[in-house]
């Protein structure tokens, strides 16, 4: 129920405020009524036809690095 | 897949067991509750469980929708299908969850009751567009993570002047939840939270708080993949282990302290606390559900039909309701495997895709 996918925003109809959404080259079509500021490329997440969010690269990025550094940790 | 993939890395979930392993003080015992059901099915699915030391233990929570809706509301809606200008429409997780006498949607739908599935609500709003002569009725569900997409479709309706769509709301809140578990009578042992993912998109880290600071109970927000909870249970053994009680976001890439605010503004605009609402396994929980307020009348299901409140009992010897506070798990249910599975399920556990008892039978049975 809860759950959602992150997919890529690959076409926006902002006179619908309705986008469409790429995961493995899957298409969906969204509804952007709960975000600001989505934009071509962007990742969102996705769930029951909505983005709920755009997902932060930076803080993906940032938490891959934790996961490895646990793993640094963990070899010494 | 971007976003999935660098997040079930086998390599560097043997790093972090590892890490785990070495950061666990062998003395104690780890009581993790992962509040989602969405949780529970990484865990048994990835195989996480057998990657812990023996000593942390995932307890299952609540966060199941399907699961904790009362019986009472589904013949609710059973009933209210069997109307022939009705048109109900719900979700696909809600189709197959049992009902009193037997019956479930599925049954009612095949007895010549209109029950559709929709994806998203936008396909409940085509509908009665669709259908102008039908009463359109939404069937929702779902933790706070669903509720925005309820709300759009009911300022959509009105906005559309659209007069055959209505909602029988069953959307549910979480801090409401967690609360009744910390405060129940004879309250299961819980050392930490892993906090809910989606969830907490919407309604951010902040609403957690209180329990950190009031409980003493470490939570930290985590991401639905398997890296994700293994990465959270070595954040929560650190606090544990350095008797820090904080509220963490691993799932920083989509959770803020803050949360989705146009998606909260929505969901105030649109709904009202109820006084109180039934959870299977956790009883009457007060300010735990939503309805429409009076402004939005109009669109409310138990406002334009009459549905009386139905008190219906769970099938004997189903443990759902004690699995779903954390009391029990799925292998302690006499039924389980036996006369229940997901083909044949006495019980809402073993039908949801975020059900533990689902996740035990589809996942768990074979492990050592």
């Amino acid at each position: 129920m809860c759950l959602a996918l992150p997919a890529q925003i690959v076409a926006i109809d902002s006179a619908t405020n309705m986008a469409t959404a790429s995961v493995d080259n899957v298409k969906v079509e969204v509804s952007l009524a709960l975000v600001d500021d989505v934009a071509l490329g962007d990742y969102v997440l996705v769930h029951v036809g909505y983005a709920l969010n755009k997902i932060d690269e930076d803080e993906a990025l940032k938490t891959l690095a934790l996961f490895a550094e646990a793993g640094l940790t963990s070899s010494v | 897949m971007k976003y999935i993939s660098e997040f079930r890395q086998q390599d560097l979930a043997q790093q972090l067991a590892k890490a785990i392993a070495q950061t666990v003080d062998p003395d104690r015992h780890y009581r993790l509750m992962e509040f989602c059901g969405g949780h529970t099915h990484a865990i048994f699915r990835y195989g996480v469980q057998d990657l812990m030391p023996g000593n942390v233990e995932f307890i299952h929570g609540p966060g199941c929708p399907v699961c904790v809706l009362p019986t009472g509301r589904i013949d609710n809606a059973i009933q209210l299908a069997e109307r022939p200008e009705l048109i109900l429409c719900t979700y696909a997780d809600l189709i197959r969850v049992p009902a009193t006498g037997r019956n479930s949607l599925l049954k009612a739908k095949a007895g010549g009751s209109d029950i559709r599935m929709i994806y998203s609500t936008q396909d409940a709003l085509k509908m009665a567009r669709e259908n102008p002569k039908k009463q359109v009725v939404f069937f929702a569900i779902g933790f706070e993570t669903t509720t925005p997409p309820t709300a759009v479709a009911i300022k959509q309706a009105q906005a559309e002047g659209l007069t055959n769509f209505t909602v029988f709301c069953n959307h549910v809140l979480t801090p409401a939840a967690m609360q009744a578990i910390l405060d129940a009578p004879q309250p299961v042992a819980i050392d930490a939270f892993l906090g809910p993912s989606h969830v907490s998109t919407v309604i951010g880290s902040q609403p957690y708080e209180i329990f950190a600071e009031r409980y003493n109970k470490p939570i930290v927000i985590a991401g639905f993949e398997p890296l994700d909870v293994m990465q959270s249970a070595l954040m929560l053994i650190r606090q544990l282990n350095e008797g820090r009680y904080e509220v963490e976001n691993e799932y920083s890439r989509a959770v803020t302290r803050q949360g989705n605010q146009k998606a909260q503004a929505l969901v105030q605009e649109v709904f009202a606390l109820r006084p109180q609402f039934e959870w299977r396994g956790l009883g009457l929980i007060p300010d735990s559900a939503l309805k429409l307020k009076a402004e939005y009348a109009d669109f409310d299901a138990e406002q334009r039909f009459d549905m009386p409140e139905i008190k219906a009992s769970d099938v004997k010897g189903c443990e759902c309701p004690a699995i779903l506070r954390g009391a029990k798990k799925p292998q302690d249910c006499k039924l389980l495997g036996t006369v229940c599975t997901p083909e044949n399920p006495m019980g809402s556990c073993m039908v949801s895709s975020e059900g533990a008892c689902a996740a035990y039978w589809s996942y768990g049975r074979v492990r050592g």
